[in-house]
Parts: C-alpha cells; structure tokens; sequence
C-alpha cells in the first residue's frame, strides 16, 4: 500500500461529504485586473479586526499620523495593531457601527487623509538572514490576521512548536462571487510565493501544499510558474465545490485527513494560511508594508462596473460601491462577505477590515430573497449536503425545542455555518440562522451554569467564614466569662483594685502610644510627599486614572479579566487617593489656595447631592422635610475641601434618605 | 387443609421474591444525588434571596418539602421547566409579583461611596471588595445581579445596569439590528 | 433608501417543497392513465373525490389552527396523499368510502400530529388500512380489468357505480366483478392466496384468465407505469434510489429464495414485483420522506424492512397485498432506525492514521 504521503505527492485528491454547487458568477471580476481606490474622506478603522484582544489605543483626537504608523499597541500575545492606512489627522476615537453581524458599536479610529499619503520610516527585513522570533515579530507587529475571513493572528498561528508536516496555502475561495484571491493569485503570484517561502522558514513543513480550485486557471498557470523552482511546493487544483474553501474540508481534499473534534489542524501536522495572508506576509517583511490595504471583490448586478479593488482598510462601503456605480434599489442588500457565509449591512459606514474579502450588493432577480420558510419535510436535502455529514434536520428540530443536550449529542458545535444546508432546503428554512442562535444560547447556558457554579462556591465559603467568625466570637465571650467567673471566685475586691490599677498602667501607657502614632503618621506623610514626588510629571486627577490602570493591569498578566478589574479598580482608588493626598499636602505647604480641579468637582458632586437630598426630600414629605433639609443644606458650609465637601454631601443624601423612608413608614 | 398448603405458598412465595427484591436493591443501587443537591443545581445561584429564602440552597430544600417551583425570577422559565421535570409537577408561570427580567449587576459610582462596607456585608457572592472609609468596586464578574446590595447603601451609589451586549456574546437577534434609514438618492 | 436584514445564505436553490409535490404528482400521471384505461373512469372519479376532500379538510384544520391556509395549501402535500390514496382504493368503491379515507390521512394522522413534516406514519397508507379493516367488503371489490369485464362501463356508469353501487342498468358492484368465465374476480393476488387456500396449486391457479399476461393481466402494465414515474423522480433528483431498491431487492430475493426452494406454493419474483402495489408502493409512498428513515444508512434498512415485510404478510398473512401494513410497521421502526445509523460527524471518531 502506498504511504499517505506518497499518495499526497502523486497529487492524488480525496472528496468531502456533501457540498453544493451554487452558479460561482465569478467571470464578471476575475478576469478584470485589480483597481485601485482612491482615498475617502473619512476612514474608520475598528480598533479589533481580527479574533483576540483589542490593542490598546495609542492615538487621541487631534494626532497626527503617517501612514503605517501604529495606531494601537498589541499587549498580549492575542492583540495584533492596526496602522494607518495613509497619512491624516485623527477626528476621533469613537464607538462606530462595526462590521460584525451584529452591527453592534465598537470603539473605531475615524481618521481624515491629508491626501500627501506619507510614509513613516520604514525597515525591510532580510527574510534569510534574520532570526525566527524577529520574523514573528514582524508579523505581529504588522497587524497580520488571517484574511480568509477569520481573522485569527498570524504570528500565533506561524509560531507553531509542533512539528508540522504539511504547509497548506489555501487559495480555493469557493463562495460564489468572490474572486480576489484569484486575481490577487494572477497578479502577485511571485510575491505570494516569497510570503510561502517565509512560512517555511518559520514551520519548517515537510510538504506545501497550495490548494486552487479548478475553475480559476489563470491563477494556476501563474502560481505554477512561480512556483517552479521549489519541487516540495504542490499546486492542487480541485473540483470546484462549496465549501471546498473551508479548512477542514480542505485537508479532507488534499490529504484525506480529518481534524477531530475540538482540536486544531496542527494536531494532524497540518498548517493553513490564505493566499491574502501570505501575500501580507511578503510584504511585511520584505518592504515593511504593514497590513493597510487588502483586494475586496465588489460585485452585484446593482453596480455598473463590479471589480476587484485595492482598498485601504477602514475605508467605508459607500465609498466602494459609488466607485463602482452604485445603483441601489429599494430595500436593497449590502452584503459583506459572500452570498453563503457574508452578513447583511444596515447601513453603509460600516468599514472594510482585514477580513473583508468580498462587497455584495445583488438586485432581487440575481439572489432572490428567501420567501416564506415552510414546514421540514424531512427530505434530508440538508443532511446530503452538510460538509461535516450532521442531521441538519434533526438540529433544527432540536434548536427549536431548545434541547441542548440533544443539540450537543447530535454534533451543532461542529457545524461550520456554511450554509449549504439552507441553500437546498426546498421548505427555504434559514437553517444556519437556527443554528447560530442555538449556539449562541448554549454558549450563554455555559456561562452562567460556569457563573453559577462560582457563585455557589463563593456563597459557601462566606457562610462558612461567617459562621467561623460568629463561632470564634462566641468563644471569646465563653473565654472572657469564664474568666470573669474565675476572678469573681478568686475574691472580688481585688477586681476594682485590679481596675484602677489597668487604668493607671494605660494612662501611663499613653503617651508613649501617642508619640509612636505620631512618628507613624509622620513616617507615611513622607512616604506619600516622595510618591507625589515621583509622580509630578502627572496630572494631578482624572487624566492620572488611566495610565495607572493601565500600568497595573499590564504589569499584572492581563489575560485574566477578572484580576485586570480588580486591579483596575485599586488603581483607580489609589488614584484618586493621591490625587487627594496631593491637594491636602498642597494646602499644608502653601496654603495659598492653589484650588486645583478637583474642588470643583466636589462643589458638582455636593451640588447634585443636594439636588437629590431635595428632590427625594420632597418626594417623600412635602412640608417638614424641606424646612429640615434646608436648614441643614443652610448650615453646611460652601465645601472647600473636597473630602469634606463630599462628607457632607454623602450625609446629606444620608439624612434624605433616612428622612424617607420613616416618612414612607 | 387446602387452604393452609395455599396460604403456605403463596407465604413462601412472597418472602422469596421478597428476597430477591430486598437483594436487588442492594446490589443494584443507583447511587444518586439528594433531591435536594439536584434543586439546588438546576436554581442560578445568584443568592439573591427573591424567593424568600436566605439563597438558594433553603430554596431548594423547601422545594424538596412541597414549597411551590415558580419563586425564582433569576432562572426563569427554563429553571421553572428543569424543577418540574425533576419533581414531576406540572411547570407554573412565574409568580405574577416577580417577573423576569434582563440580567443585570451592581455598579458602584465610586466618587459618591463613602466606603461604609454596608454593601459588603450584604453581597452573598463577596463580588465587592473595599475596606472602611476606603473607595468599594463591584467585581463585574462574580456580582450575580441579586441587587441585594442595592438597599443597604446609605448614600445610594449602587446601579443595577443590564451588561452591555458585545459581539461575542450577541445572540444572533437580526431584527434588533437598527437599520439607518437614508433619504432616497 | 433603507437597507434590508437579512440571514446567510442569501443564495438559494430554486427547488422548493411545492415543485418537489408537484413532481411526485406529475410522475404519477402515466399510471393513473393506465389504471384509468384498465379498470374504467372509476379511477379519475375518485382521484377527484380524494383530492378536493384533502384540500377542503386541510384547509379546514389549518383554519382551526390559526395558521396561514393558503401558502400550506400551495406546497401540494394534501394533493400527493389524496392522490396516493385514490389510486389504491378499488375504482368503484362507494363514494364515502374515499371520503372517510382522505379526511381520516388529512385530519388524524398528518393535521392532528402537527401538520406536513411532523406526522410518524404515512397519511395515505394509513388511512388505507383503517378502511381496510374497517369496510373490508367495499375495500376488496376490484373489478377485473375492462379486457376481462363482461359488461362496458361508460363515464355516467362508473358515477352511479362510485356513487350508488348500481350501474345505469342496475348491475350491482358483485355482478360488474364477474369476469367474462362467469366467476366473481379478485386482484391476481387475492386470487393466488385465496387459490392456495383451497388446495391448488400455483401453476394449476395460473391457468385463471387473471394471470393471462405473467404477473396477472394489466396489473403488469400498470406496475411498469409506475416503475416509469419513479425512475423519472429519481432522474429529477426528487426521490432517491435507495429505499425503492432496497424494498423491490429485498421482496425479490425473498420471493426467490422461497420459489426456488417450492414453486407450487409461492409465487415467482417477477410476479411479486409487478403484481398489487408494488412498484407505486416502492416509489411514491416508502419514500415520502416525512415517515421515511433520515439516514443514508437507515433509509437501505427501511427498505429492506418494508420488502420483508410484504414478502412475509404476502406469504403468510390474512391480506393479499401488504404495502399498506409494511410501511405503517417500518415507519414505527424509523426512529429506531434513524438513531442507530446517524452518520458520522467530520472529526468525531477518526481512525487514527499517521501521515
């Protein structure tokens, strides 16, 4: 029998289960060359384009940046930057609509081109020369994603230990429509390689493996023309299917392996990237490019001229779309993505990120909208066509009923939402839709049943330190009775000599008590000045917040959220401390009324406070209570001290409250 | 004579069988958990004492002693539904009095708090940590939205806000997403 | 301008449930012109009481169901089980009869389990044996085909036959079933059992008018009209090959191995296949997929299950045909089935094998 590897090198190809045929329409783009777009007016770059963590903000309103700049610094390994797609001035950092389903708001950098589209400095990279973790960094800090549509970081993925035998460049893009892998393939294909020759640098696979599907053969003859040199790089052209392009089902093809369940293609040896990716990779690397722009196929028989264009990232769809001579109709579609897997936009600010691979925007006649969802006849159409051969079927029984631990017996965390089941559904059911849902829900169940585990536990341990505390309370007593028991037995006129005699020894205790607190207090005012001290290059209070939260959480592994808040919240608190440690000190060394913010703050704080004593004053008792609370308001003093000013505010909304609730009684 | 021989079989009989039954039941036992730990599983642990009950473990042992199944706003219908299965009664509506309603915790507006530790003493959970005199937080995390904490505020910094939704925790409502309305062009 | 919401996919197939009904009923068209041409306009007055009762009885209860009537009405399922049951009742069987049929499919066993897609067994089938048992004289009066029949039936005939038992002339149904040599007929299978009974022996039976053509005169033609429409279906990817082949593999193999072993007393494989309802029975109801098996696998067991079946009630129980009785016991058996022959998940139990 031949070894499998063998099999793999005499270019023999395997099928996956299932899979459609949808019309791919990919000729309207693929055989035009790659536009460039011109700048728009305004470019929302989402802080979080990829899966992970945010970086964190480096820019504020007002900056002005160069293109490739770093607008965000990646602070965990599971953060990645973004960069400035051109030269401009930041107008704000903003929650804005994201490109995520949901549409839900994400903080975004709104940046406005100057137009001069000025380059910072830049350091190419001798991928031979230098040492694998400088490659890795590279990686990261050019902001590279996985642009097949996932987004996972690249530096992660490259930076595999493991040994890997198999390299696979995925260059198959399946969806309908979508085809700027393929032109990116017909016009970069030698940089693409260059990006492939880096990867291996950093895996070391014993095989590459590039993946194209037969329906794109001018970006085979160009990849295989770049390829010619290196005879362990394999270019696979398979049968055009969908989803042929998705990750599992491509090692299926290529290598007739399967992932198991919940665990990664490297288990098996097998790494995949993008075509895109790789490209982005080159250019990192070898120009110091980092990843500002991607090719988007916008296409739809709404626009004049579809075509696949360069687009810088954070450019907003409207400005694609009019490029290509937008002609909407009513109730019109924007999708972003493609007809199997791409969401709906509710409006058209929205960005292009990373990820963004294809703009859709169909009329009715080209993708009819889904009419009325039917009963399941239970024709297992669906069931013939999952990629990952589940029951979709039994699934959206189950999703309806809500069952999920049917749903996870019969596998709905291993459908990839490829949507092949809801394309040849004759009852037109949103199958993928039920499931996403599910999932979601499941998700949700897990958390809280994590949620509830942890509180149940937390809740146990304070009965349990309650009880010990009372117990322990209890016990003193019973000691201190019995002691009294045993002295009142022992003679009790000795007992007010005794007392006379402990008060003596403390009176004369007493002093020196004193001066020790004293010499304490000393001691931490000093301690405090030189904190302050150390500290007069910051302002004095809100501003000084964040970068000591920051610091804290940083310092503190923040992969732990929980902790990160905690540690916020000290930061916070000794924030404010200090700040008012500092207006105290000041006013003991000068006491010239520097009056710096804060008092102001307090009189707001005071003021509101009053506000709400009066208005809760008056909610509750019309006539005594205002007559009580103004005089009290009357007697307060004009707070100049904050902390006092607050004090008094804070016993104020005290009394109120009080006040209240007997009236209420 | 009959009558004795019959009686005396069907005596034999019974304590055989009895036997064997009584053998059965040792030998295979199911061990399972109390009807009061599989209660207390199914109800959310937010403690928030909204049954009655000074948490959810007393809840659930009143459950076990006949105590109705639909005092639990936190769970909701679908812990009303595992309760009624598990006890097989038939699944009730929420008490009219306590509705369900979208999960929330505690936030404190930390330039108001006095740092009294009366919010402290009441959480169930221990999510807020401070000391006296001294500035208290919420741990977000752990704070089971249980407003326990809400009345014993002297100066009445504490909100209940509901979590903000993130992209990773949406659940796929598509009709919640608002569709900006453009004027024709 | 405002922006439509809508889920992925946004591309669809153009196959929807209505043109799949469409199509069972289309390829059922050349049959129901044969059987017509055999056993005389009975046929198509039937047809036409069993379809509009299931449309008035489906519309009825979707009503009483608050649920929209007239999208349910259009994806034609009501029209597939009216159909189905029409043409396997005895063309003059009395009016009511079909009547009770289509609405007891319609109303209990499909609307009362919660509409298309949620009932267990086949409405048509079912619904057949209920009449069967319940009006055994009514359900078995075939009458011989037109070339065998000693009086004509003209259209006003074959309405006053369905709808009053008496021809024009006043022919009773008993006297339209005598054949042309004077003796009351059956279907060639009820008279092959019913032979058996009295002690001949098949080859002796055989020499009845009935069997003149191989598997019984007409009945052949008829199977092969069905045989037709099911291979169109297949061919338009509506059903798939797998339950009908593995139902007729299944009755043939058994019927071989059991006429091989004795001819006298069992009947040949050909003559199983093409006899009774087998082939309509094979391709238009084992495979209507709301009671059928789900699985690929589970859809060859069902198969099989029901060719078994019909080969052992056929051979050793009290009906002649058995299709109805088969496929109600192995839709019992689907979710038996189904559970047992869930396909495996992509990396749920992957042999382990080095690269």
């Amino acid at each position: 029998m031949q070894n499998l590897l063998e099999q793999i090198q005499a270019a023999q190809l395997w099928d996956f289960p299932g899979g459609i045929h949808p019309p791919t329409r990919k000729a309207l783009t693929s055989k035009k060359s790659i536009a460039k777009l011109a700048l728009a007016d305004r470019l929302y770059i989402p802080l979080r384009q990829h899966i992970g963590v945010a970086g964190q903000c480096l820019v504020k309103k007002g900056d002005f940046v160069l293109k490739g700049q770093a607008l965000s610094l990646a602070d965990s390994s599971m953060s990645i930057p973004v960069h400035a797609p051109t030269s401009g001035l930041i107008l704000a950092v903003e929650d804005h609509t994201s490109p995520h389903p949901s549409a839900l708001p994400e903080p975004t950098i709104v940046l406005e081109p100057d137009g001069l589209d000025e380059w910072r400095e830049r350091e190419p990279l001798d991928h031979l020369t230098c040492s694998l973790p400088q490659l890795l960094e590279r990686i990261q800090e050019s902001g590279i994603a996985g642009m097949g549509g996932a987004g996972f970081p690249t530096h992660l993925k490259s930076a595999i230990k493991q040994e890997v035998e198999c390299l696979i460049i995925n260059g198959v893009e399946c969806e309908p429509y979508i085809s700027a892998d393929d032109a990116l393939m017909q016009e970069e294909a030698t940089t693409i390689v260059k990006g492939i020759d880096i990867l291996c640098q950093l895996l070391n696979p014993k095989i590459v493996l590039i993946g194209i599907e037969d329906d794109k053969p001018d970006a085979i003859a160009a990849m295989q023309a770049a390829c010619k040199q290196r005879d362990h790089y394999f270019i696979r052209v398979i049968p055009t299917k969908y989803p042929s392009g998705g990750e599992k089902q491509l090692i299926q093809v290529l290598t007739n392996k399967e992932v198991p369940a919940g665990r990664r293609p490297i288990d098996i040896g097998m790494v995949m990237f993008n075509i895109g990716t790789s490209f982005a990779i080159a250019q990192a690397v070898l120009d110091d490019i980092p990843l500002i722009s991607r090719i988007v196929t916008v296409a739809g028989d709404t626009l004049t001229q579809a075509q696949n264009m360069l687009v810088p990232i954070g450019t907003p769809v409207s400005a694609l779309l009019n490029a290509c001579g937008f002609q909407p109709q009513a109730q019109q579609r924007v999708i972003m993505g493609g007809p199997m897997m791409g969401f709906t936009l509710p409006d058209l600010s929205v960005p292009v990120i990373k990820t963004t691979n294809c703009i859709l925007a169909p009329t009715y006649q080209e993708l009819p909208p889904a009419r009325q969802e039917m009963d399941c006849i239970r024709c297992t159409a669906c069931a013939d066509a999952c990629p990952a051969s589940l029951l979709p079927q039994q699934l959206l029984w189950y999703s309806k009923a809500k069952d999920s631990a049917k749903l996870e017996e019969y596998n709905l965390f291993d459908c990839i939402e490829c949507g092949a089941c809801a394309y040849v559904c004759p009852s037109e059911i949103p199958l993928v839709q039920y499931y996403r849902v599910a999932k979601a829900d499941s998700r949700q169940q897990q958390r809280e049943a994590l949620q509830a585990e942890q509180a149940k536990a937390r809740f146990e341990a304070r009965k349990a330190r309650l009880e010990a505390e009372k117990q322990e309370r209890q016990q003193r007593h019973e000691q201190l009775a019995e002691e009294r028991a045993a002295k009142q037995a022992s003679g009790s006129s000795d007992a007010v000599a005794e007392a006379l005699a402990r008060v003596k020894a403390k009176q004369q205790d007493a002093p020196t008590d004193r001066e020790t607190i004293k010499a304490e207090r000393e001691r931490l005012k000093q301690q405090a000045r030189a904190k302050q001290a150390a500290q007069t290059d910051m302002p004095p209070d809100g501003e000084a917040k964040s970068p000591i939260a920051s610091e804290v959480s940083t310092a503190k592994e923040p992969a732990d959220p929980r902790k990160a808040a905690i540690a916020a919240a000290i930061a916070r608190a000794k924030a404010k401390k200090d700040a008012q440690s500092a207006t105290t000190s000041d006013e003991v060394v000068s006491s010239t009324p520097a009056e710096p913010a804060d008092p102001r703050k307090a009189a707001i704080a005071a003021a509101i406070a009053r506000a709400k004593a009066k208005k809760d004053a008056q909610a509750a008792a019309p006539d005594e209570a205002v007559s009580s609370t103004s005089a009290e308001q009357t007697e307060t003093p004009e707070p100049t001290d904050p902390r006092k000013a607050a004090i008094a505010a804070a016993i104020a909304r005290a009394k109120a409250k009080k006040q209240k609730d007997t009236e209420t009684k | 004579m009959m009558v004795i021989i019959a009686l005396l079989a069907l005596g034999a009989l019974a304590l055989i069988f009895g036997a064997i039954l009584g053998y059965a039941s040792i030998r295979f036992r199911v061990e399972s958990d109390p009807l009061v730990e599989q209660i207390d599983d199914i109800l959310p642990q937010t403690q928030c004492g909204q049954c009655g009950y000074p948490g959810c473990r007393p809840y659930a042992e009143a459950i076990a002693n006949g105590d109705a199944i639909n005092k639990c706003p936190p769970g909701g219908d679908t812990a009303i539904r595992k309760l009624a299965d598990l006890m097989g009664v038939e699944a009730k509506p929420l008490d009219a009095a306590q509705q369900e309603s979208e999960k929330k915790v505690a936030y404190i507006r930390e330039d108001e708090c006095i740092g009294c530790t009366k919010c402290i003493q009441a959480c169930p959970v221990d999510a807020i940590v401070g000391a006296t005199r001294q500035m208290h937080t919420v741990i977000v995390d752990e704070c089971t939205g249980c407003d326990l904490c809400v009345d014993p505020c002297p100066v009445d910094c504490i909100d209940m806000l509901p979590i903000p939704e993130t992209p990773e925790r949406w659940k796929w409502d598509l009709d919640r997403i608002p569709v900006r309305v453009v004027g024709a062009d | 301008m405002s922006f439509r919401i809508a889920s992925s996919p946004h591309q669809h197939s153009q196959k929807t449930t209505s043109q799949l009904m469409l199509w069972v009923a289309g390829a059922a068209l050349p049959a129901i012109a044969v059987q017509s041409y055999l056993f005389g306009y009975g046929v198509l007055i039937q047809l036409m009481l069993a379809i509009s009762t299931a449309w008035a009885c489906e519309a009825l209860i979707l009503a009483m169901r608050q649920k929209t009537i007239l999208p349910r009405l259009r994806d034609h399922s009501a029209l597939v089980t009216g159909l189905l049951l029409a043409v396997s009742i005895p063309p003059y069987a009395p009016w009511w009869l079909i009547i009770i049929g289509t609405a007891f499919a319609i109303i209990m066993v499909k609307q009362l389990y919660g509409g298309l897609g949620f009932n267990i067994f086949n409405p048509a089938m079912a619904a057949y044996v209920l009449l069967l048992i319940a009006f055994p004289v009514q359900m078995t009066q075939w009458l011989p085909p037109t070339t065998l029949q000693t009086y004509d039936l003209s259209l006003l005939d074959a309405v006053c036959a369905v709808f009053t038992q008496y021809s024009c002339q006043g022919y009773s149904i008993q006297q339209l079933q005598m054949g042309i040599d004077g003796m009351t007929m059956a279907t060639p299978l009820d008279t092959a059992r019913t032979d058996l009974t009295m002690g001949l022996t098949l080859p002796e039976s055989f020499e009845k008018p009935i069997f003149s053509q191989g598997a019984g005169s007409g009945w052949l033609w008829l199977n092969v009209a069905w045989l037709l429409g099911g291979l169109v279906l297949i061919q338009q990817r509506v059903i798939q090959w797998r339950i009908p082949l593995s139902v007729l593999g299944s009755l043939a193999l058994c019927s071989l191995i059991a006429w091989s072993i004795n001819p006298d007393i069992h009947l040949s494989p050909i003559f199983q296949l093409f006899s009774g309802a087998s082939m309509l029975a094979a391709f238009f109801i084992a495979t209507d997929p709301v009671s059928a098996s789900t699985t690929l696998k589970g859809r060859i067991y069902y198969g099989i299950l029901i060719g078994v079946l019909v080969f052992c009630i056929r051979t050793y129980g009290g009906y002649p045909d058995a299709f109805a009785f088969a496929v109600l016991l192995a839709n019992m058996a689907v979710p038996l089935i189904d559970y047992y022959t869930r396909p495996r998940t992509y990396g749920h139990k992957v042999k382990k094998g080095l690269l």
